[in-house]
């Protein structure tokens, strides 16, 4: 095809999309959205006693900000991240790749039972190594004090499968940034065979877990709250 | 951000590795190794981008382009640039991240006078 052709189709098409799949917003570029499930667990951060919070996403100043200048003590561990370190590649009886699951608790999420009031997980399971996500959820549980909450985001089916994995920045009591998450560690394999960053060295979303699912993820805690958005994401609180 | 002036520092260089206890009364550009402890309370400590810190850190002002593994308490204020690796506590009055910077650990922020008193 001529480049005057090309032009042509170019100039129908409109400008051409910079984004890749996977890539939904332009490098260092964030979106806001509002939260009911932030909401929910906001009415805690207000309180007088300090509260021990765990963020396991991508560091993010503004939540560490954000919690620390209301008088809480913040932990942050960036797991998605840690799961991608090669020192973790295994394998299974069968022989087949896989991470060893031990050894990612032994080097995180180290802390004595019943010890966090809140835990800030957002999108963590639907990106995470299927062998780890059911092993760090019961971590999780034994780390939270009893009546704690969790509060977890997870893509719906519409999302597919290069949905960006987002860094989430809170702004207010019920309005989050999302960032878009570029791996820090060039990618391997994954250890299920999965590759995890094909492209721009993005997190690929693992799964799409249905209501019943995630229910079964959570059976160990004592209630699960719901709350649905239009943006293809399921927002869940968890009470321990 | 940009990249940490420290014009007047005292250096130390990339093929340096220091283990012990480590204090002064200078600001200081660890761009070497360091195993121990850094006690600056009175002054500013830097982490150069080649700077790898295992131990507990205490000054002024603390700012890291490295790699820290131990605590990091700062009377005034902590700085994570975006190459920074921190795995550790943070205790500090003030603490920015740069987006990219990695952090593993508890933050806490204190209020003047107990940074101070815990710095004296």
């Amino acid at each position: 095809m001529s480049a005057v052709a090309q032009n042509l189709m170019k100039l129908f098409r409109g400008p051409s999309d910079p984004r890749q799949p996977g890539q939904s917003l332009p490098k260092g570029e964030r979106l806001t959205r509002r939260s009911n499930g932030l909401a929910e667990i906001s009415r805690l951060f207000d309180a007088d006693e300090q509260l021990c919070i765990l963020d396991i996403g991508s560091t993010s100043a503004s939540n560490i900000r954000y919690l620390t200048e209301r008088n809480h003590r913040l932990y942050s561990e960036d797991l998605l991240d840690a799961s991608t370190d090669s020192a973790l590649e295994t394998r299974d009886d069968d022989g087949k790749p896989t991470l060893d699951s031990k050894r990612f608790l032994a080097d995180n999420l180290v802390f004595s039972n019943a010890h966090f009031d809140i835990v800030l997980c957002w999108n963590l399971a639907d990106y995470l190594d299927e062998s780890l996500v059911k092993p760090v959820v019961a971590r999780l549980w034994s780390t939270m004090k009893p009546g704690a909450v969790l509060l977890a985001f997870f893509h719906m089916q519409e999302a597919g499968p290069d949905a960006p994995c987002y860094r989430y920045h809170i702004l207010d009591k019920d309005t989050l940034e999302m960032q878009h998450i570029i791996a820090r560690r060039d990618m391997r394999k994954g250890p299920t065979g999965v590759v995890h960053t094909p492209i721009e060295r993005s997190f690929r979303l693992q799964r799409v877990f249905n209501n019943r699912h995630i229910e079964n993820l959570f059976r160990d805690f004592s209630s699960i709250k719901f709350f649905l958005t239009r943006d293809n994401i399921r927002e869940v609180v968890v009470v321990r | 951000m940009d990249a940490a002036k420290t014009d007047g520092f005292a250096h130390i260089g990339k093929s340096v590795v220091i283990k012990g206890e480590l204090s002064g009364s200078e600001d200081l550009f660890v761009d070497g190794t360091v195993e121990g402890t850094v006690e600056l309370p009175a002054n500013a400590l830097v982490i150069g981008p080649n700077g790898q810190a295992r131990a507990s850190l205490h000054a002024k002002s603390v700012t890291v382009q490295g790699r820290v593994e131990g605590n990091v308490r700062a009377t005034e204020r902590v700085e994570l640039r975006k190459s920074a690796v921190v795995i550790g506590d943070i205790a500090a009055q003030r603490i920015a991240i740069e987006e990219g910077a990695f952090f593993k650990g508890k933050v806490e922020m204190q209020e003047a006078a107990k940074a101070g008193k815990q710095g004296a």
